[in-house]
């Protein structure tokens, strides 16, 4: 009698943001066209990965994707988990795995998580910001909900190319700083293009009767930088990093605040 | 003679920019900004030097005011500070082996 082959097909897809490329492991086909529809235009074909996850996808029980993210770090592992999801990644090994529900939005959330985590160890971090590239020159349009990052991105003209409408990439390099496209969304729903472009400028966003930049102080630039970090790691070392790397920021990259209409002649203001 | 000693928290992340002093807790990532006379405490405290000292040689001299007042209020700062673990206060000199 032949042995039952117990071995499982297993597929992957590499996602790349930001220059860095990790791979996802799975043997759920569903789940591998949710991946690859879900991170179209940011899937590679690049055969290394900075990282690589094995994804569990578990059946339906517990999903609150509104329950408090916990990030930890011990004995050289980070743990990272949310109500619907479930995490471990061994920065040494560059290896980790993710129990899930076949869905795009727990592993949206764990590879942000991720990104933070190796963005703040680099001098770079996410920016609740919209994005977009013109002349060659990326600007970056920072506030909370309803300060307009949907809004602007929106109005944007043809010559602008969209990085994203919700969360910026932003990575230090040796002449500056760096936006990358990114696939997270707002409103807009829409992925952003995967490019990249060194920042001329971070706009402070905020509504009004007319469009106009005025620059900042340093320290409202930093607070105001500070107050758009995403951040979730209960760590005091990569906390300190991160402030550092604001600092760090806004001594490098102007900073105004951005009062705009919502028409397309704010436009006009930046290029 | 007040035997109240402060010392900056090392676990807090800080930065003083434009002569605004701004503290990030690493704790729960929670960011202060200081006033000026937050600012000349925080600075100060080194650990070694009791706080009526550094309300003399300081606060006094940057504000006119009178010591015993300037004092206390030091005193009601530094607790402050303390409970959100910007400075760590002792009755004893802070002598830090590890600052980590």
């Amino acid at each position: 009698m032949a042995p039952l082959n117990t071995e499982v097909a297993q597929l992957s897809v590499v996602i790349e943001i930001g220059d860095m490329p990790v791979r996802v492991n799975t043997t759920d086909v569903a789940f591998l066209e949710i991946l690859e529809k879900r991170y179209a235009g940011f899937v590679s074909n690049s055969q290394s990965a900075e990282i690589e996850f094995d994804v569990e996808v578990a059946t339906p029980d517990v999903a609150d994707r509104d329950a408090d993210v916990q990030v930890r770090f011990h004995s050289g592992r980070w743990s990272l988990s949310r109500g619907d999801f479930r995490a471990e990644w061994e920065p040494a090994i560059r290896r980790g795995r993710i129990r899930q529900t076949a869905n795009p939005y727990s592993i949206d959330a764990c590879l942000r998580i991720v990104h933070t985590l190796v963005l703040a160890r680099k001098g770079g971090f996410l920016l609740h910001s919209a994005s977009a590239v013109r002349n060659g020159k990326a600007f970056l349009f920072a506030g909370v909900s309803e300060a307009g990052k949907t809004t602007i991105s929106r109005l944007a003209p043809s010559d602008v190319t969209l990085l994203t409408d919700e969360i910026s990439y932003v990575r230090k390099c040796d002449e500056g700083y760096v936006a990358f496209g990114t696939p997270f969304t707002g409103e807009l729903a829409k992925l952003g293009e995967n490019v990249s472009a060194p920042i001329a400028a971070l706009y402070l966003l905020s509504k009004g009767r007319e469009n106009r930049i005025e620059p900042v102080p340093a320290g409202e630039a930093a607070r105001g930088l500070l107050a758009n970090l995403l951040f979730f790691a209960q760590d005091e070392e990569l906390v300190q990093a991160t402030f550092h790397a604001a600092f760090e920021f806004v001594s490098r990259v102007p900073v105004s605040r951005l009062t705009f209409f919502p028409d397309a002649r704010v436009w006009e203001l930046i290029r | 003679m007040s035997s109240l000693y402060v010392a900056r928290n090392p676990r807090v992340a800080a930065r003083s920019l434009d002569g605004e002093m701004m503290i990030m807790s690493g704790r729960d990532s929670t960011l202060f900004t200081l006033n000026k006379t937050a600012t000349i405490l925080w600075q100060a405290a080194d650990g070694a030097t009791p706080l009526e000292q550094i309300v003399q040689q300081t606060i006094c001299k940057e504000f006119e005011v009178e010591p015993g007042e300037a004092l206390r209020d030091a005193e009601t700062l530094a607790r402050d500070l303390a409970t959100h673990g910007i400075l760590q206060i002792s009755e004893e000199p802070i002598v830090r082996g590890d600052s980590k």
